[in-house]
């Protein structure tokens, strides 16, 4: 729309000192300036192998591995496996399911971001064997490989809540951004209908880890805002149920977005995870220390558990033990993404067993550490790339503002524009960033470009 | 974003632009170009086309205001801190300044002054 607009003020404001083929020359000597930089940096130091690559899932991780090797290798064989024809812009989820933009916004093709000379199998991978050092895809292909890239994502597990019904979201006051560009419209829909009409609002998040955690606390405040601009909070209760005894797992952000609950006279219980949900009563049981507690709702967004893959759960990859193995993410070391016990065996984005977060923020900063380390094992060096666990989260308190809170491992704020976009402060700065810049960012990501 | 990349922004750019960057960049430089000419060419600014040109001006700001508005989908009660006040100054200043000049240039070579 805004393209069509600027085409608009263009075109009547400056069309007749346009001289077209100087256009197009000057557009092709510009982009040409542009490859030619990190083109002919990359050129130097572009490594020859004939190494076999598979990279098992086509999200924002695998393509922007993809991207990366292409950029850097010449001659190896890179594979990408992906069944799924569409690709996802998973973080406009929340601003489809907001109404500010509608579901085209969010999908596009997963072939148009596939870089050349890398094949794109559209198939499911069914099997890991890293001992085989080999993948098998649902037609029971094998795919040998000397280095591996499990980028499949993660499993949102709808079945492990009894009661629940993909199908009925968007009926009935049963929302959940989740699911897909579809039902994150259907959501829309759902929550739009509770902001005309009151009633208790009854928000989550699931007790397992989770993309991007600061999307349940987003759509609350989303909510709230939506009820406020129709004057009908006043008519409406707002529940948000925290798994553990936290909001956020980075404390400041925790102490920040309680004070803002508050404010906004959002209820808070902590220690409740939905167990299970009766669509027709519009009843939700949600599981306590002190037993299972009903909620009954006239909106909920459901989040459900998250675990890796099926395939990836029976597969040798996952933590043996501790509190990642039960779901299954796969066990590597969390500065450069290298799997524990096959070093032949690299996990970026959801599925990685890391702390902090599964968001496109992190892709963008896992996938080259783990690319340079997997291309330095090729060149026969040691790479010195180390990922500290940077994400970022732009979280919305309200339509037009957000807070634009980025922090790593150690649970440390690390802000981009210190002392100009403070991360705490609700600003329309930084919703703006969220509606403009990201998905060009994230686009760029996954061609390999930022 | 742990470091800053110019090369990153001007990939972003392209990717929130598409062809419209380099049309808009291409204004930016023929436009600035006609102006420097029009001053060397004249030896002085006409301070009744530069009294126009201000005042279209004042209207580009608001006209890049209400753009950036409308693709950010932000309403006009939003900015919460100083580096909102920043961003909306940033945002009229350029269009104030582009409108401006690219008025006062083209004003200038349409009509010139009388030797």
């Amino acid at each position: 729309m805004y393209k069509d607009a600027l085409t608009g003020i263009l075109e009547g404001g400056g069309k007749a000192m346009l001289d077209r083929r100087k256009f197009l020359m000057f557009g092709a000597a510009g982009a040409g300036a542009l490859l030619l930089r990190p083109g002919s940096a990359q050129a130097a130091t572009k490594i020859k192998s004939s190494a076999r690559i598979v990279i098992a899932g086509a999200g924002a991780a695998g393509l922007a591995a993809a991207s990366h090797l292409a950029q850097q290798l010449d001659g190896a064989k890179i594979t990408l496996i992906d069944a799924r024809k569409e690709h996802f812009y998973q973080p406009g989820f929340t601003l489809v399911a907001a109404g500010i933009k509608s579901s085209p916004y969010v999908v596009s093709t997963t072939r148009e971001y596939v870089p050349g000379g890398v094949e794109l199998v559209e198939e499911r991978v069914v099997e890991f064997d890293p001992d085989g050092n080999k993948v098998v895809t649902e037609s029971g292909k094998p795919y040998p490989y000397d280095f591996l890239i499990v980028a499949t994502g993660l499993k949102l597990d709808y079945e492990a809540i009894p009661g629940m019904d993909v199908e009925q979201i968007g009926n009935n006051g049963l929302g959940s951004i989740y699911h897909s560009p579809a039902k994150a419209e259907a959501t829309w829909r759902a929550m739009s209908n509770f902001a005309d009409n009151g009633g208790v609002g009854v928000f989550l998040r699931p007790g397992t880890e989770m993309k991007c955690a600061g999307a349940p606390l987003k759509y609350t405040f989303i909510t709230d805002d939506h009820l406020r601009r129709r004057g009908n909070r006043g008519k409406a209760e707002i529940i948000y149920n925290a798994h553990n005894k936290a909001l956020f797992s980075v404390p400041i952000v925790h102490e920040k977005v309680r004070m803002l609950f508050d404010e906004r006279g959002v209820k808070v219980n902590y220690e409740r995870v939905l167990e299970s949900i009766d669509i027709g009563k519009k009843l939700a049981v949600f599981k306590t220390p002190i037993g299972p507690v009903e909620l009954q709702y006239d909106f909920i967004n459901v989040i459900p558990p998250m675990r890796a893959p099926d395939s990836v759960r029976n597969s040798p990859l996952p933590w043996q033990e501790g509190g990642w193995a039960k779901d299954g993410w796969i066990e590597v070391d969390k500065h450069n993404l290298r799997h524990k016990r096959y070093d032949n065996v690299f996990a970026v984005g959801d599925v990685a067993g890391v702390p902090k977060g599964k968001t496109a923020a992190s892709v963008k900063w896992q996938v080259p550490v783990a690319v340079d380390h997997l291309v330095a094992s090729i060149a026969g060096k040691e790479s010195a790339a180390v990922y500290n666990g940077y994400t970022s989260c732009p979280l919305i308190t309200r339509l037009g503002q957000a807070m634009l809170i980025e922090f790593d491992y150690k649970d440390n704020l690390t802000p981009s524009f210190p002392g100009v976009i403070a991360p705490l402060e609700e600003l329309w700065i930084s919703w703006v960033m969220k509606t403009m810049a990201l998905k060009p960012t994230y686009i760029s990501m996954l061609r390999g470009r930022a | 974003m742990k470091e800053l990349d110019p090369l990153v922004f001007l990939a972003v750019f392209q990717e929130m632009l598409g062809p419209l960057l380099w049309l808009m960049i291409l204004v930016i430089i023929a436009g600035t170009a006609a102006f420097v000419a029009l001053l060397i060419k004249e030896r002085t600014i006409n301070s009744r086309r530069l009294v126009l040109a201000e005042l279209a001006g004042l209207l580009g700001g608001v006209m890049a205001l209400v753009l950036m508005a409308k693709v950010s989908s932000s309403g006009f009660t939003d900015a919460g801190g100083p580096a909102d006040w920043f961003l909306i100054a940033l945002v009229f200043g350029l269009g104030l300044a582009g409108t401006a000049i690219l008025v006062y240039t083209f004003l200038g070579w349409r009509k010139p002054l009388a030797q």
